[in-house]
This record gives C-alpha cells, structure tokens and sequence, in this order.
C-alpha cells in the first residue's frame, strides 16, 4: 500500500494547527510554511499523477480495514489530475495572498487557506460518499471563515447569504445519503456500483429519488442554474485570492458528478435513464446563457467575473452531460481552462481595486499600472471567452466537435456560440470602461490624481503563473485532450477501479491463525 | 411506529422548509436545526426501524440493529452543531454591523455604496 496517496490530505491536516498553534502572532513564518507546505502539495501531487498515469488504481485502505467496510482514498487519473489542478491554482492563488497582503488583514488566513485545501483534496481522493460529504463539510467550515475574512458589512451580509446556503446544501446531501444507504446498505462508491446494477425493474423508486437528490446536491455545488443563487454575492464579496481559490470549489461538484454519475449511475443504467438529457442538459445550457447575460449586466467588475464562472460551468456541465467520453474529455480540458481562467480573472479585478480604489464599471480616472494590469485582462478575458488562440476556444471547440450528431446539437451549438458572442460582448465593454475611457474627469490637475496604489511586483507574479499555466494549457492543448480522452476512457470502464478497491483484502479478510 | 417516525420527519421537515422561506435570520436558522433534525431521524431510520434488538451480530440471534447509520447520525449531528453555532457568530456580525436581519439581498443604501469603494 503507497502512503503518498493519502499525503495531500495529511500534510495541510498538520500544517493548519501547526500555523494557528506555533505561529499565531508571526506573519512572516506563516507565509513561509504554508508556501512550502503548498509547493510540497505540487510535488506530491506531480508525483501522484505520474504513477496513476499508465491506468494505475492507486488504493488507500486507512487502518488497514478492507473496502465496503473501511474508508478508502482512491487515486486514479482523474482524482491525480484534480489534485494537481488544485495545487497549482492554490501556490499561486497564496502568492497573490501574501504579495498584496490580503493575509495580513484579518487573523488565520493561512491556516482555514490549508484546511480549505485539505477537504478539497479529501473530495477529489476519497471513494466513499460518506466521506465526500465530510470533505464537503471540511471544504465548506475552512470557506465560511475565509469568505468574511477581514470583515465588513457587505462581506459579512454575502457571507450569512453563503453559510445558509450551503448548509441547506449539507441537509439535502444528508437526505441522498440516507436514501441510498437505505436502499442498498452501503455507501462506498465501488460497492454501491456493484449492487445499484442488480435492482430490479419494478425497485426503482427509491434508487431514482436518491440519484436525483445527489444530482440535486452536487449541482448545488456547481452552481448550476436554477441553483446558483449563492455564487455572484458571495464570490463577489469575498476576498480576491479566496475567490480565486473557490474556483476550484465549482469544480468539486463537476467532479462529483463525473465520478457518481459514470461510475454507480451510469448513462446506460436503466435506473437512471432520462436524468442527463432530460434534466441536466437543459439546466447546463441555462447556465451557460444566464452567466454570459450576468456578464454583459454587471455593474462591477468582480462580479462580472462571478458570472462568469456560472457561464463557464454551464460549459462544463454541457459537456458532462453528453455523457460520452469525447464529451467528459473535453469537460475535464474545460475544467483545468476554467479553474485557471476564473482564478486569474478574480486576481486581475483585486489588481484593479489596488490601482484605483474601487471595481464599478463607470469611466474613471486612470488606475496606477494600467498597462501591466490591462495586458493581464486581456489575455484573461480572451481565454474566458473563448476567442482564440487561447484555451477557451479549444475547449468549446472540442464541446461543438463532441456535440456534433448528437440529437441537440443545433440548441447545443446555438447556445454555445451565442452565449460566447454575449460574452465576448461583456469583457469587451468592461475593458474598455476600465482601461481605455479610463481619463481624467475635470481638467484640475490634481483631481486627475489615481486613488489607488501600485500593486507590487509580486502580484503581477503571481496573476502572471496563471496566465502562463493558462498558455501552456494551450500550446500543449493536444497532450492535454490526448490524457483527459485516456481519463475518460478510465472512467468509463470501471470494472478495474470496483475490483481494486472490492477485491485488495484489508486485515479481516486473512484472519490469523491466533484468534 | 413507521407511521410515527415518518410523519415526524415529515412534519419536521415542513416546518423547517417553512421557516427558510422566512427569509429572516432567526427564522431562518431555527429553520435550518429543524431540518436537521429531521435528516438526523431520517438517517438514523435508513438502517430500518428496530427494537430491543443487538448492535453487533453475535451467535443465535435472528435481529441485529444496524449500526452504521448509528455512526452516521453522529457525524451528522456533530458537523450540523457546529455549523450552526458558525453561522450563528456570522449573522449575528451581519446584523450588528448593517442593523438589519434580512436574509436576502436589500436595496443598496449610501453607506453600503461607500463601503463598496474602498
């Protein structure tokens, strides 16, 4: 049994305490462990992926106790993938942290940044839906504390608006939880792919209501329209570098459904059938619209970056719901280009807010370091849209592509293309209310003075390592799609990962010969 | 006694439905510990409904109570307390600071305007 597999979760489970415990009152010493504690995530994670890259099912059975009844961390190429997903998006989200001190003001910053990492990193790993939903939970309790981080009113207010929200969330994750467990007497994620095959025609009414719940959940979690209430105010409102941080959190609930609905719903499942194109297609496509149209309304920059990760949800989310493996593919290409783009996006409009005091979308007076923060928006807003060259438009390109002879298409392709004109459309304006209109508003010298202040060198640092991760996920567009195919493929064929996780015996399986 | 458990839940469950919709803090979030109670009953009657029966599986014994969503409730309640007192400090915060209780979101005032541009 490899330990590595279960050090993403365990390293920041340590580092959090140890930053609250020993290092309360130095700022410095917390920047400089959570670092290396992220940086070790990346190494531990590059490593994860590498082994898992040849179709490999790593296993982690905790305490020894073999599956359906212990707990177990499984780690395939998709688990690995978003692992290292997350650990880069964090080491330069916390760049961006601690460059404009954002850390600085407020207290814990650093340890709820690693805690909130850990039950990331618990959700993508574990293979059991109990503990997906204590990893939620964990994610969820480290958000709560960073979203009102530095405190006030309109912050704590989105912030009341968040918790409640997501412990509505937790309740009906609850009521899933227990109608499968009633239904099949088990919760671990290999085992319940076994039994949900052997319910029979005329059983299925408890089975459907638990996979509609779960749906239900995850969507929420994805902020899938009509359950995307929670996301504009709260990613508006929060922290720049914690926004950027929750786009990996839209992501989980993506991930969630990949996972439950390839592996113990799968499309094929007659169970389950109707629940992808009847419900979550139409929703997906809704989304898509309704953030693109939340672009082009909003007054203030943050959050026409909010709508914007509606949107590009509701990109993935098309995707997935083709539920073929072109279309997962290119759902997980979309995933890394969305996560990335929507990270970079939230960081570029803290960067205005340094440069010139506020984030409203009128004509203002120009903003200190208007050409490095400008040149970094457009790049992002390019990719965000999906203008070419960049990612966004190979991912839909890759979405139109696996869309093409499907029984939607022409509402597929309708509402994609359209929704990306709107888009563009929307960024267009914002950028050039931000930038270019940007002069001085009376002729008094020293009115036209900016009231912000120069981000330092080292946010444009950190913004700048996105943007990069950002090209070279497209220079490398073709290797990329090449492994998100194999993932999807992994996923798809499932009998291996049920079989490792069923089959490695655990301590009770091999009773000794002393008792 | 499944007609009992399940109407409780039921009635739990309304009730607390109910008081979300409130859209107010205090209503809100008593609505919010009667959902979880109702989950928490739920949960526990998923193992179905046993009485005066083991918890472990012993020799010559025909019932055994399941203890997993035992274990489950645990969790449950442990995470929805604690979530509960979180959210308590936070709308508590929300309402000293803006002197008022509402849940959704109100018409922009002045001092919120100002606040937004720093």
């Amino acid at each position: 049994m490899n330990h590595w597999l279960i050090a993403p979760v365990v390293l920041p489970a340590l580092m959090a305490p140890f930053v609250v415990l020993a290092a309360r009152n130095h700022i410095s010493i917390q920047r400089v462990f959570s670092l290396a504690g992220v940086a070790a995530m990346i190494a531990i994670a590059i490593g994860l992926v590498i082994e898992t890259a040849d179709g490999t099912i790593m296993l982690y059975q905790l305490g020894d106790w073999a599956a359906p009844f212990g707990i177990v961390l499984v780690g395939d190429r998709l688990s690995t993938m978003m692992v290292l997903l997350t650990a880069l998006l964090a080491f330069f989200v916390l760049l961006y942290a601690i460059a404009s001190g954002w850390d600085d003001r407020g207290w814990h910053f650093h340890s709820l940044f690693l805690f909130q990492l850990m039950g990331v990193m618990g959700a993508f790993l574990t293979g059991d839906l109990f503990n997906l939903f204590v990893f939620f939970e964990v994610l969820l309790i480290a958000s709560y504390g960073l979203m009102i981080h530095s405190g006030g009113n309109r912050r704590m207010r989105a912030g009341v608006q968040y918790v409640l929200f997501n412990l509505i969330g937790s309740t009906l994750f609850l009521f899933a939880l227990g109608s499968i467990y009633a239904e099949t007497g088990t919760l671990n994620m290999a085992d319940l792919a076994n039994r949900v095959r052997l319910i029979g025609a005329e059983e299925t009414v408890g089975i459907r209501v638990a996979a509609v719940l779960l749906l239900l959940v995850f969507a929420i979690k994805a902020a899938l329209v009509p359950l995307h209430f929670w996301l504009p105010s709260s990613y508006a409102e929060a922290p720049a570098p914690v926004a950027a941080l929750f786009a990996i959190m839209t992501k989980v609930g993506a991930y969630a459904i990949i996972r439950v609905y390839t592996m113990i719903f799968p499309p094929d499942l007659e169970v389950t059938a109707g629940l992808h194109e009847v419900w979550l297609l139409p929703a997906a496509l809704v989304s898509l619209a309704l953030g693109m149209v939340g672009v082009l309304a909003a007054k203030r920059l943050d959050r026409l970056v909010a709508f914007s990760v509606i949107g590009s949800m509701g990109m993935v989310m098309v995707s997935i719901a083709l539920f073929t493996p072109a279309g997962i593919a290119v759902a997980l290409y979309y995933i890394v280009h969305s996560t990335l783009a929507a990270g970079a996006l939230f960081l570029i409009s803290d960067l205005v807010r340094t440069g010139r005091g506020n984030v409203d979308l009128t004509t203002q007076r120009p903003m200190v370091g208007t050409a490095m923060t400008a040149g970094l928006f457009f790049v992002g807003a390019i990719a965000m849209a999906g203008l070419p060259p960049l990612s966004g438009f190979l991912g839909k390109l890759l979405l139109l592509n696996a869309a093409y002879g499907t029984d939607l298409v022409v509402w597929i392709w309708a509402t994609v293309l359209t929704a990306s004109l709107i888009s563009i459309v929307g960024f267009a304006r914002a950028g050039s209310v931000l930038f270019w209109k940007a002069h001085g508003v009376t002729e008094d010298a020293t009115a036209n003075k900016p009231a912000g202040e120069r981000p330092s060198v080292l946010s444009y640092v950190a913004v700048g390592g996105l943007v990069t991760l950002l090209i070279g996920h497209t220079v490398f567009a073709g290797q990329v799609h090449g492994f998100t195919i194999v993932i999807a493929d992994q996923l798809f064929a499932s009998d291996p990962y049920i079989s490792t996780v069923i089959d490695t015996p655990g301590k009770l399986s091999t009773p000794q010969e002393e008792y | 006694m499944e007609f009992l458990i399940a109407s409780a839940i039921g009635t739990l469950t309304a009730g607390g439905l109910y008081l979300l919709l409130r859209l107010r803090t205090f209503p809100v979030i008593v609505g919010i510990a009667l959902l979880t109670y109702a989950v928490n009953v739920f949960l526990f009657s998923a193992g179905r409904l046993t009485v005066g029966v083991p918890p472990i599986l012993r020799d010559g014994i025909t019932g055994y109570a399941d203890p997993l969503p035992q274990a489950l409730v645990l969790t449950a309640i442990v995470i929805s307390f604690g979530m509960t007192a979180v959210v308590v400090m936070i709308a508590l915060g929300a309402f000293l600071g803006s002197d008022n209780d509402y849940v959704d979101d109100q018409p922009e005032t002045p001092d919120d305007r100002a606040e937004g541009g720093s």
